[in-house]
């Protein structure tokens, strides 16, 4: 059930320049949060900047009641929220929007993400590790310090491989071309992906090229977050008929081959 | 169990006449903000509210604008969603019955291309059980045909509401555009016509350039500017109007607490509409509905309608 809390602020840590850790106390959010459901945050009490920001839930912590975002600071509002301090409060609607589908059979599940899109993927990791799912996880970056949810990965010793545009860990180039290396013998029944648009159009036609479903986790500017205002919307092809969908409660997560990208 | 003392409470009356539609409050959920209600579902209870006013629906089903379709502003937003709406015959079947059930007031939002898509919209509503009123688009910004075109012009205006009251025995209220020269005259030759209410403003014509590109912000170039920024403008017209013209004004624009509400009455309105501030606070409409009632308690004001129209000069 969606509910607007005043989460308490309990960890709030920039990891590398200009990306946060963020983890606060919400009970209600956290117990219903599914992986790739999101919180859209109110990063002021003022009316400027007016609107909540969305953010992909990273992680949630059941027992405490608490749930973590990983964000990037990219414009005013992020400014703003990275200026909070532990203890105080935030206003938090959630959780928001269709999380990620977990078909009953699956075996063994690759995840792909770039960037802060990768935040949606470990949460997801995690709750496909408690479910017994094999889980392999393509993390791409720009450079080593920038591969997002790494330690926690790690930290939860689940299997993962890296890319980074510089080369400076693990294969040189993008993240797709690591999924294009090992989908051969990995023999992969599901793909989750997210991040930049171009990464996922390119997982799409890999996903494709392979025939292997699976699901991608959208993000869009937008208002309400709970399908009201209309202003989220995506284009998609669903029944061979393409139609305008909204991110917020359609998604955030489309099946692979829904999305239409535009180059 | 022993006898609780009960706080001494004043029966605080809020209920307003909108034109023939009688209000429980005034607080009402301007259109396109609020879906069909069942959107906001957890945060709202329906029967609470003085009216819901469902997004803007038409004849046939419209897909809208393509995306980028909101922006940003300082203190608002710009939208551009071109009135996607599943069109008339799926609302009254999958929408209407939902909204019944919960006990709203139902204030359909109608609009059209033509004057007699509008009158064609108002007989098939006119049919349906449960509707109190119309609320009239003739002032969207956003779409190629209809919409602002009509609401700028005072003969057009006239055409089109004489068209809607030809054909349905409902209030009708009238959405007024800001984006005109002299709102009096547009109010004037909707009342002429026939308009129960009118309501006022709909968004400002507005625009975004996003600098690194150097290209409008969003696909249609031009939006409509919602939110605190614009309550100054509202409050402007409908104290205008309101001097102007005897039917009742719905006022919105930019209202995000009891006292903007208050602001609107005062300038003149018997009813207001929450928008953009839906977006931000989803249960915003009930906690102003609640501020009110105590606003008016610790005032000694029996009667919200003594406010209607006090600041007026």
């Amino acid at each position: 059930m969606r509910k607007v809390e005043q989460a308490l602020i309990i960890r709030h840590r920039e990891i590398v320049p200009r990306y946060f850790e963020l983890e606060f106390i919400a009970p209600d959010i956290a117990r219903d949060a599914l992986p790739g459901q999101f919180v859209h945050i109110r990063v002021t009490k003022s009316l400027d900047p007016l609107l909540r920001r969305p953010f992909g839930i990273y992680n949630v912590e059941k027992k405490i009641g608490s749930v973590t975002v990983f964000y990037k600071v990219v414009g005013r509002g992020t400014k703003i929220l990275s200026d909070f301090h532990t203890a105080e409060t935030l206003d938090v609607l959630g959780p928001l929007g269709r999380p990620f589908s977990i078909p009953p059979n699956l075996r063994r599940a690759v995840l792909v993400g770039g960037g802060v899109g990768i935040a949606p993927l470990v949460y997801l990791a995690r709750v496909l590790c408690e479910r017994k799912v094999e889980v392999m996880v393509l993390l791409g970056g720009s450079t080593s310090g920038f591969l997002v949810g790494r330690d926690i990965l790690k930290r939860m010793g689940i299997d993962h491989m890296v890319s980074t545009d510089d080369g400076s860990e693990g294969l040189r180039g993008r993240v797709t071309e690591l999924l294009e290396k090992i989908i051969d013998r990995k023999r992969f029944d599901y793909i989750y992906s997210c991040g930049p648009e171009p990464m996922m159009a390119r997982v799409t036609e890999i996903a494709q090229e392979y025939g292997i479903d699976g699901e991608l986790s959208l993000e869009e500017h937008m208002a309400c977050g709970i399908g009201a205002c209309l202003g989220c919307a995506k284009e998609v092809v669903r029944d061979g008929r393409r139609s305008f969908a909204k991110v917020c409660t359609d998604g955030p997560v489309f099946k692979i081959g829904e999305v239409v990208f535009r180059a | 169990m022993p006898d609780r003392k009960k706080k001494e409470r004043l029966p605080v009356n809020l209920s307003v006449n909108l034109g023939g539609i009688a209000l429980n409050n005034p607080v009402t959920v301007a259109s396109g903000t609020f879906g069909y209600g069942h959107e906001y579902e957890e945060f709202v209870d329906l029967d609470r509210l003085g009216a819901v006013i469902v997004k803007g629906t038409t004849l046939e089903p419209r897909c809208g604008n393509p995306p980028p379709r909101i922006v940003e502003t300082p203190g608002g937003m710009l939208n551009a969603i071109g009135l996607e709406n599943p069109g008339v015959e799926v609302f009254i079947n999958e929408h209407l019955p939902y909204l019944q059930q919960k006990g709203a007031t139902i204030i359909v939002n109608i609009a059209g291309n033509t004057v007699e898509d509008y009158a064609a919209l108002a007989g098939i509503l006119d049919g349906e059980e449960g509707i109190a009123g119309l609320e009239v688009n003739i002032s969207c910004p956003n779409v190629e045909k209809g919409g602002l075109q009509f609401g700028t012009d005072p003969e057009m205006v006239k055409e089109v509401v004489a068209g809607i009251k030809e054909s349905t025995k409902l209030p009708v209220i009238v959405k007024l555009s800001p984006n005109v020269t002299d709102i009096v005259s547009i109010a004037k030759a909707a009342v002429t016509a026939g308009a129960d209410a009118l309501s006022l403003i709909n968004t400002v014509l507005g625009m975004a350039i996003d600098v690194e590109g150097r290209r409008p912000v969003l696909a249609n170039i031009f939006g409509g500017l919602s939110g605190p920024a614009i309550k100054p403008i509202a409050v402007r017209m409908v104290y205008q109007v309101a001097r102007e013209v005897d039917v009742p004004i719905l006022g919105m624009g930019g209202i995000m607490s009891h006292l903007d509400a208050l602001e609107f009455i005062l300038a003149g309105a018997t009813a207001i509409s929450i928008g953009t501030g839906n977006f931000v606070k989803p249960d915003i409409a009930q906690q102003v509905i609640r501020d009110l009632e105590n606003y008016l308690e610790e005032h000694g004001i029996m009667n919200i309608n003594e406010l209607i129209g006090a600041a007026i000069q």
